[in-house]
C-alpha cells in the first residue's frame, strides 16, 4: 500500500509556497475513545444485570466480546481505509450503539420476567440487534471500502435518486398485507424480516440532492424579481423545493408518516439552504410548512389526534390513540428525575414501544436528566465533528453532503426525542443507533461511513496533486491578477469555494 | 457554502439547546407532578414489589396482616389473619384502591421509606437484600377482639365495639359490624379485587366503614357521665336530692321529656338517678349546669378534639349547640345533638376507670425494624392534659356505675367480673319514637382495680326493635368482651 502522506516529498518542495501539512492522524486518541466507550457501556451492561437479576451472567460475556470485535473491526477498517478520519466519530456512534443496546437488554429482561409471569415466551429484541449491528458494520466495511472518494457517488447521483423515490414509494404503493405494521405504511416485508426502505432511501436522496444542487447551484442562485428589499426566486426555480414538498405530502397522505416527512422537509431545506445561501429558501419552505402542516391538521384526524395529544396527553389519556404512550413515557420521564432511578432499577418497560419510539424516555428514566443530556451532547458532538469535516472539505458536493449528514442527526433527534419529550408533536422516527431496528441501523451507519470518507478527505494531506504540479506550475505564473488561495486540488472552479462569493 | 454550513451548525446547537431545556422542564420542574401521577404505576409498581412490613398483634405476636411471596409482578400478596375480624384494625391495601385505616397511615413505616428505616434500607443495599418495610406492633388482644367480634357477629348486630386499656389508652379491642375482607381487596387478580371493592363500597350496610373511629351517633343514657361528673365537680355529691318526676317541660318550650316508660323515679339522690337513669334529673342538673360547665367538663373527657389520631383519625365527638336551655336539658340525657364515637364513648368508662383522667387511646405499642428490633415504642400518654373530675369524684361516679351495673338486667351478668357500668338507650332518626332505638352499654372492670373498659353500640336495636334497651341488647356484648379480657389474664 502506498503510504498518503509517507513523504511529504522533496519535489513538492521547491514549488510550493503551502507545503501539505502532515496532519496527525489521530487514531490512536480513537482507540483511547473507543476503549472509554466500551468501558461505560459494559459498566451499563453490568449495572444492568446488578440491578434486574442481583447477579451476573454470562451473557454479559458473550455481548461484551461481541461489542468489542464490532468496534475492533470498525477501528480496523477506518485504519486501513481512512486513516484521517475525525477521531470522534466512530467513538461517538460506538457509545450510542451501545447504550442502546444495554437498554434494548433491559427491557428485553422486564419483559422475560413479565412473559414468564403470563407463561408465554418471548424472544428478545437484543440479540437481533446485535445482529443487526454485524450486518451494518458489513455495510458500513462496505461503504468505507468500494467509496474510496465521496465524489464518486456524483457520478451515480441521479440512479441514486431514482433508487431512493422508488424505495420511498414502494411501501405506499404495494397493498397494506406487505407493507403496514402498527398501523405504519412504511415497511417491505419480506420473507423472514422485514425493512423500512425509507431509511435508505433518506441516505441516497441526499446524496443525489447534494449532487443536484452543486450541478444547479448557478441557477438558484440567480436572483428573481426585488420584492420591498427581499430577492425573491424565480418561479421556475422554486422546481425542487416544490418537488420536495410534494413528495412530503404524499409520504404524509400515503404513508401516515409524519415524522419521515417532517425529516424530508427539513433536511431538504437546509441543504437548499447551504447550497444557495439565500435564506429566502428557509423562509419560503418554512412558509409552505406550516400552511402545509395547517391543510393536514385539517383533512386528518390522525395529524388532530397527533397535536391534542401533543397539548396534553394527561386529558386525553383513555382515548384511544389518545396520549397514554406520550403520558407513560413523561411519567418514566419524572420518575427518573435529575439523576435517574439507575439502569435496571426502574420500570422503562411499562411506555410501550420502549426499546424503539420511546427509547429516549427509558433511557431519560433510568439515567436522569443526567443521562439523557449526557446523550444529547454526544449527538451533539457526532454532529459538530461532521459539521467540521463539511467546513474542512474542499469539494462543494462533500460540504453539502457532510453538512446535510451531520444536520440529519440532529433533525433525527429532535424531531423523536422532541416528540418524547413533549416538546413538539409525537411522530414516529427512529433514534440513530440508540432503538431498535435494523434498517435505521444499517442505514445510520452507512451515513456514519460516509461521514468518516468525508472528514478523511478533508484532513488528507493532498497527495494526488503533487505529480500533476508541474503541470500548473505554467499557467499560474502567468495568471498574476487571480488570488489563488489553496492548491487547486482537482476542483473544476477554485475560486467559489474561498469564501469570497458574493 | 461555509457561511451558510455555519450558520446550520448554529441552528443544529439552538434544536439540541431546546431539547436540553424542555429536558430540564420535563424532568426537574414538573417531574414531582408526573412522579406522583395517580396512573403513574412505577411507584406504586416499586413499593408493592418491596417486601411489605408485618402487622402484628399485642398479644402472642399474632400475625394479623402478612405477606406471602409471590411469582408476578408484584412479587408479594398481602394476607390478613380472619379478615373481617380485624379490618377496623388493619386496614385494606389494594393494588388498585390504595390503601385504608392503619395500613394507610402508618403505610410509609410498612412500606420501607420511612426515614427511621433509612439506615437499615442503606445496609440492606449494601448487603445485597432488598430492602424490606418495617413492622408495626398493635395494642390489640386476640383474644378480647375475638370475644367482642363474635358476640356482634353471632347476634348478627351492626354496631361497634371497641376496649381500652383505661391506665394506658391501649386499645385491646375495635370491632365494627358487619365487616369486609381486606384479603379480597389484596388480591392480586384485578377482577377479583374490582368485585370486592363493588360488592364493599355498594352493599348499604357499609361494611367498609369503621364504625369505631368514623361515625358518632347519639349517645343516650351513657352520656349521664359527663353530666353527672359535671354535676359532682361543681359541688353536688351523690346524696344530693334530685328531682323524681316523670316528665319535665322543656324551658321555653310545651314540650315535655320523659322518663324511660314515662315512670316515676325510684330514688331522689343523684346517686338513684344515675342508678335508674333518670332522665328528668339529668336535664335538669344539666339546665342548671349551663352550657360552659357541661363543655368544660366535656371536653376533658375528650369530646370536641377534632385531632385525635390513634394514628388514624378520629371523627370529633361533639355537644353540638347548647344555646337554649331547652337544649341543655335534651343534651343532659345525651340526645339532641351530641354525637359520640364508640371510641369516645369508651373513653368515658375509662376516664372514670383512670381516676377520672382521660388517658389518649392509641392502637399502635411499638414500630419495630424488619428484623424485628425495637425502633420506636408508644408509652401512655394523657388526652387533655387536665383531669375531668378529681379522684374522690371517680370514686363516688364509680361507685353509682356499680348500683347502675346492679340494676342493669341483660344477659352474660357476672358478679365476679365486678364490672362498673352505664346503659344507653338512644333514640334517633325523623321520628324517634318509631325508629328502634340504639343500645348503649359503657363499662370497665373490676372496679376496683380497672384493666378494661368497653363501649358497646349495637344501631337501631339490635334484634329487639323498638323494645330494645342499653341492658337487654348490649351489656351482653360487652361483658361477654371483659370475661374474655379478664379470664385471659
Amino acid at each position: 500500500m502506498a503510504q498518503p502522506a509517507g513523504n511529504p516529498g522533496a519535489v513538492g518542495q521547491q514549488y510550493t509556497t503551502n507545503p501539505p501539512r502532515e496532519l496527525p492522524r489521530r487514531r490512536g486518541t480513537e482507540l483511547m475513545l473507543l476503549a472509554f466507550a466500551a468501558f461505560i457501556v459494559t459498566s451499563a451492561f453490568v449495572l444492568v444485570q446488578a440491578n434486574q437479576e442481583q447477579e451476573l451472567s454470562w451473557s454479559i460475556v458473550w455481548y461484551g466480546l461481541a461489542y468489542l470485535a464490532i468496534f475492533a473491526v470498525a477501528h480496523l477498517a477506518v485504519r486501513r481505509w481512512a486513516p484521517y478520519a475525525d477521531p470522534l466519530i466512530l467513538p461517538c456512534v460506538a457509545l450510542l450503539n451501545g447504550l442502546g443496546l444495554v437498554m434494548i437488554y433491559r427491557i428485553d429482561l422486564a419483559n422475560a420476567q413479565e412473559a414468564i409471569a403470563i407463561g408465554e415466551v418471548t424472544s428478545g429484541s437484543a440479540p437481533r440487534q446485535v445482529l443487526f449491528t454485524v450486518f451494518a458494520l458489513a455495510l458500513f466495511l462496505g461503504v468505507l471500502v468500494v467509496v474510496k472518494d465521496h465524489r464518486t457517488l456524483t457520478r451515480y447521483a441521479y440512479t441514486f435518486g431514482l433508487i431512493g423515490i422508488v424505495a420511498l414509494a414502494l411501501p405506499a404503493l404495494l397493498p397494506s398485507s406487505l407493507s403496514e405494521v402498527n398501523g405504519a405504511k412504511v415497511w417491505l416485508k419480506l420473507p423472514g424480516f422485514s425493512i423500512q426502505p425509507g431509511e435508505f432511501a433518506k441516505i441516497l436522496l441526499m446524496i443525489f440532492f447534494a449532487s443536484f444542487l452543486v450541478a444547479k447551484r448557478d441557477l438558484f442562485m440567480t436572483a428573481g424579481k426585488r420584492v420591498m428589499g427581499i430577492e425573491l426566486p424565480r418561479a421556475r426555480d422554486l422546481g425542487p423545493i416544490i418537488i420536495a414538498a410534494v413528495v412530503c405530502l404524499g409520504i404524509l397522505v400515503f404513508q401516515r408518516d409524519l415524522g419521515t416527512a417532517l425529516l424530508f422537509f427539513g433536511i431538504v431545506l437546509v441543504m437548499l439552504y447551504v447550497a444557495t445561501e439565500r435564506i429566502i429558501w428557509v423562509v419560503v419552505g418554512l412558509s409552505m410548512f406550516f400552511v402545509g402542516a395547517l391543510i393536514a391538521y385539517q383533512l386528518f384526524t390522525h395529524v388532530q389526534q397527533r397535536v391534542a395529544n401533543w397539548i396534553d396527553p394527561l386529558s386525553t389519556y383513555d382515548e384511544p390513540g389518545g396520549g397514554y404512550q406520550i403520558a407513560q413515557g413523561l411519567f418514566g420521564l419524572g420518575t427518573g428525575g435529575v439523576f435517574g432511578t439507575g439502569l435496571g432499577a426502574g420500570r422503562p418497560e411499562t411506555v410501550p414501544e420502549a426499546n424503539t419510539d420511546f427509547i429516549s424516555a427509558a433511557l431519560g428514566e433510568e439515567l436522569g436528566f443526567v443521562g439523557l443530556a449526557a446523550i444529547l451532547m454526544v449527538y451533539l458532538i457526532l454532529a459538530m465533528r461532521g459539521m467540521r469535516s463539511a467546513l474542512a472539505v474542499r469539494d462543494t458536493f462533500g460540504k453539502l453532503l457532510g453538512g446535510g449528514l451531520s444536520f440529519a442527526i440532529i433533525m433525527q433527534i429532535f424531531v423523536i426525542i422532541g416528540g418524547v419529550t413533549k416538546l413538539i408533536p409525537m411522530t414516529g422516527v427512529t433514534t440513530p443507533w440508540l432503538s431498535a431496528g435494523g434498517s435505521s441501523l444499517l442505514a445510520n451507519y452507512i451515513l456514519v461511513a460516509l461521514l468518516l470518507r468525508i472528514s478523511d478527505t478533508a484532513r488528507r494531506p493532498q497527495q494526488p496533486a503533487k505529480p500533476r504540479q508541474p503541470q500548473p506550475q505554467a499557467p499560474l505564473a502567468e495568471a498574476h491578477t487571480v488570488m489563488v488561495q489553496r492548491p487547486p486540488a482537482g476542483q473544476p472552479q477554485p475560486g467559489v469555494d474561498g469564501g469570497s462569493t458574493p | 457554502m461555509n457561511t451558510p454550513l455555519r450558520k446550520v451548525g448554529v441552528a443544529m446547537l439552538v434544536m439540541v439547546t431546546l431539547l436540553l431545556a424542555n429536558a430540564t422542564y420535563i424532568q426537574v420542574v414538573q417531574a414531582d407532578d408526573y412522579r406522583t401521577d395517580s396512573r403513574n404505576s412505577r411507584v406504586l409498581l416499586d413499593e408493592y414489589s418491596r417486601e411489605r412490613g408485618k402487622i402484628v398483634s399485642e398479644e402472642a405476636g399474632q400475625v394479623l396482616a402478612g405477606v406471602t411471596p409471590t411469582d408476578d409482578q408484584l412479587k408479594f400478596l398481602r394476607t390478613y389473619l380472619n379478615g373481617p375480624m380485624y379490618a377496623p384494625v388493619t386496614g385494606y391495601y389494594s393494588v388498585l384502591y390504595g390503601a385504608g385505616g392503619l395500613e394507610r397511615s402508618e403505610d410509609e413505616f410498612l412500606n420501607g421509606s420511612d426515614p427511621r428505616l433509612f439506615v437499615r434500607r442503606l445496609s440492606d443495599m449494601i448487603t445485597g437484600r432488598d430492602p424490606r418495610g418495617g413492622n408495626v406492633r398493635l395494642t390489640v388482644r386476640p383474644s378480647v377482639q375475638e370475644a367482642a367480634y363474635n358476640a356482634m357477629v353471632q347476634n348478627g348486630y351492626t354496631g361497634s365495639v371497641v376496649a381500652l386499656d383505661p391506665k394506658t389508652g391501649d386499645i385491646l379491642a375495635m370491632v365494627s359490624t358487619p365487616s369486609y375482607d381486606p384479603g379480597k381487596l389484596a388480591s392480586h387478580d384485578a377482577e377479583e379485587q374490582q368485585e370486592a371493592w363493588t360488592a364493599f363500597t355498594e352493599d348499604p350496610a357499609n361494611p367498609m366503614l369503621n364504625r369505631a373511629i368514623r361515625e358518632t351517633y347519639p349517645p343516650g343514657s351513657t352520656f349521664k357521665i359527663v353530666t353527672t361528673a359535671a354535676a359532682l365537680e361543681n359541688g353536688m355529691t351523690a346524696d344530693s336530692g334530685v328531682t323524681s318526676a316523670a316528665e319535665t317541660t322543656l324551658p321555653g318550650t310545651s314540650t315535655t321529656l320523659e322518663n324511660y316508660g314515662g315512670a316515676t323515679c325510684p330514688g331522689s339522690t343523684l346517686a338513684d338517678a344515675l342508678k335508674y337513669s333518670c332522665n328528668t334529673a339529668f336535664a335538669e342538673i344539666a339546665g342548671q349546669l349551663g352550657k360552659e360547665k357541661l363543655e368544660a367538663t366535656a371536653a376533658n373527657f375528650g369530646i370536641g378534639m377534632d385531632d385525635l389520631a390513634i394514628p388514624m383519625g378520629v371523627v370529633p365527638s361533639g355537644l353540638g349547640d347548647l344555646e337554649s336551655e331547652a337544649a341543655l336539658y335534651q343534651s343532659g340525657i345525651g340526645q339532641r345533638d351530641v354525637r359520640l364515637t364508640p371510641l369516645q364513648d369508651a373513653l368515658l368508662a375509662a376516664t372514670v376507670a383512670n381516676d377520672g383522667v382521660a388517658m389518649k387511646p392509641q392502637l399502635i405499642k411499638a414500630l419495630l425494624a424488619p428484623d424485628l428490633s425495637t425502633i420506636e415504642e408508644f408509652g401512655p400518654e394523657e388526652l387533655t392534659g387536665e383531669p375531668a373530675m378529681s379522684a374522690e369524684n371517680a370514686q363516688a361516679l364509680t361507685d353509682m356505675m356499680i348500683q347502675s351495673e346492679a340494676n342493669t338486667s341483660g344477659g352474660g351478668k357476672d358478679e365476679s367480673l365486678k364490672i362498673a357500668s352505664k346503659t344507653g338507650t338512644a333514640e334517633h332518626g325523623t321520628d324517634p319514637k318509631a325508629t328502634p332505638p340504639h343500645a348503649w352499654y359503657t363499662a370497665f372492670a373490676p372496679h376496683d382495680d380497672p384493666q378494661i373498659a368497653v363501649a358497646v353500640i349495637v344501631e337501631s336495636g339490635g334484634n329487639r326493635g323498638l323494645a330494645a334497651t342499653g341492658g337487654t341488647v348490649a351489656a351482653e356484648i360487652a361483658r361477654s368482651t371483659i370475661a374474655a379480657a379478664l379470664g385471659g389474664g
